[in-house]
């Protein structure tokens, strides 16, 4: 699966959750730049697996600090 | 250039304890900072709450003054019954103060087996094994059972004692949201072919007082090949016919794999165990570290635990008047204008959300300079960030406590401007 499908799905995803509209790039962080409690990054998280049919399980999610490492994640999972 | 090796009889500079990457105890900064700005505020230490004298199961005495025990998961007010304190003192004479020594080794007495005997004709089921707490209980289990390459599947609101069991095991982590049935169903669906699957579901949930819809939630985990944990803790003893838990009262416990339960709330003392009718359940008592690697309970307390879960077989009586006092509760709150955790009586628990932690804390010592004491609990152990005034009552509260009680709460809430 494309990278950038991905992205691109991820992006509108995303949009909802970003509350503080922070400008998302690759190297935006979840904790850090949005500063998200853990039940938004659940709610975030459970948006994906459902766009997708995907599991990112909780201990995939401590390797994933990153909007980049998100969508490196989603790629693979979706080819997987 | 090497800064040199310190010694001890050169005092080191203080720390600049904000910034400074040495110390350890920095990253509790905004913990210490939020306690210290509720503490300046004038008001008495939520959690520092000492019981000077205690009473009866629904009194004590705090600060010096009597005050009536709205947040003890004393449900069943076992703590003073007779016969219950007569077993303890009756152990302690016979068997001593303590085991000293791993029930695997030299710390299973009689005791330990009666109580385990106790807990199988309690549930009508064949395997039972006690663990010195309850917390020990869900962390034994859990990081035992679920091992790499499986899978637990969990409501995201679980107990912390579930959390650190996933966190202390090897098997993938995978929440949904609270009493989801479609997000459980979905997540079971998209598991690996072959995986094994635990399910880990609460039958009362402690923080909002709710229930879950274990019929169906356990239905969908079995037509997806999941063995099925339910904790049990706050519905033992009170709710389902017989006092078993959520799972009895909707008639779905024979398909429960494990039950999870604890001595500490309905039972009355402290512990914790796991009911099983898996045929190959006792290989836990070698496998599960927590179970292992520990000091086995003091013959009073499983003494007074098997005297009190034999009396709760019959306890109809007093579970009766528990739903009375939980109902009335819980509609005289909702008439005083409080905002509840629930819009019905779902347990023995009744949830009191409060707008923000300094009014909750706020209303807290109200009531306790009322005369009642109940659970302040707030942000990260309560969902969506809530503050809560977590009340839980007791069978032995009377009609007139009840009473007294919602008055109270009404003085209260109008001194802080809640209602």
């Amino acid at each position: 699966m494309d990278r950038e499908d991905t992205k691109a799905r991820i992006d509108a995803l995303i949009e909802p959750f970003n509350k503080k509209n922070v400008t998302v790039g690759e190297d935006t962080t979840f904790a850090g730049d949005l500063e998200w409690d853990s039940l938004t990054v659940m709610d975030f998280v459970a948006a994906i697996e459902d766009e997708f049919d995907i599991i990112i399980s909780m201990n995939q999610q401590a390797e994933i600090e990153t909007y980049g490492q998100l969508i490196d994640s989603v790629t693979k999972l979706r080819a997987a | 250039m090497s800064e040199g090796i310190a010694t001890p009889d050169k005092p080191e500079p203080p720390l600049d304890a904000g910034d400074d990457a040495r110390d350890l105890f920095s990253k509790f900064d905004p913990i210490i900072k939020q306690r210290q700005d509720l503490l300046d505020s004038g008001l008495e230490d939520p959690f520092g709450l000492v019981m000077e004298r205690v009473l009866s199961p629904v009194t004590a005495v705090c600060n010096g003054r009597e005050t009536i025990l709205l947040g003890t998961y004393n449900y069943m007010g076992m703590t003073f019954d007779p016969e219950v304190i007569e077993a303890g003192k009756r152990a302690l004479d016979d068997f001593g103060a303590g085991t000293t020594g791993s029930r695997v080794l030299n710390g299973t007495y009689v005791g330990h087996k009666e109580v385990e005997k106790a807990l199988c004709d309690f549930y009508g089921m064949d395997h039972a094994i006690v663990f010195s707490t309850g917390y020990q209980a869900n962390l034994g289990i859990i990081s035992t059972i679920a091992g790499k390459g499986d899978y637990i599947v969990l409501d995201i609101d679980s107990h912390a004692s579930i959390w650190d069991g996933c966190k202390m095991g090897d098997a993938e982590v995978v929440p949904f949201k609270h009493n989801d049935i479609e997000a459980m169903d979905k997540r079971l669906g998209r598991i690996p072919e072959g995986a094994g699957k635990l399910v880990v579901l609460e039958g009362v949930y402690s923080m909002l007082g709710d229930i879950a819809p274990l019929r169906e939630m356990i239905a969908v985990a079995k037509r997806h090949g999941a063995m099925v944990l339910v904790d049990e803790a706050h519905s033992m003893g009170f709710i389902g016919p017989n006092g078993r838990g959520v799972a009895e009262d909707q008639g779905c416990l024979d398909d429960v794999d494990f039950i999870i339960g604890t001595f500490s709330k309905s039972v009355g003392t402290v512990g914790g165990f796991c009911v099983s009718n898996h045929p190959k359940f006792e290989i836990m008592r070698l496998v599960c570290r927590p179970y292992v690697f520990t000091a086995s309970l003091p013959p009073s307390v499983v003494a007074t635990a098997a005297t009190s879960i034999r009396k709760l077989m019959h306890a109809g009586d007093k579970r009766a008047h528990l739903w009375e006092n939980s109902k009335r509760m819980h509609a005289g709150l909702k008439t005083l204008g409080f905002q509840l955790g629930t819009d019905e009586p779902q347990s023995a628990i009744i949830a009191v959300i409060m707008p923000d932690l300094e009014r909750g804390a706020a209303m807290w010592e109200a009531l306790l300079q009322e005369g009642l004491y109940v659970n302040l609990a707030r942000p990260p152990a309560t969902p969506a960030n809530m503050t809560l005034l977590r009340c839980s009552l007791c069978a032995e509260h009377t009609e007139e406590q009840v009473g007294d009680i919602l008055v109270m709460f009404e003085a209260a809430g109008k001194a802080v401007g809640i209602i």
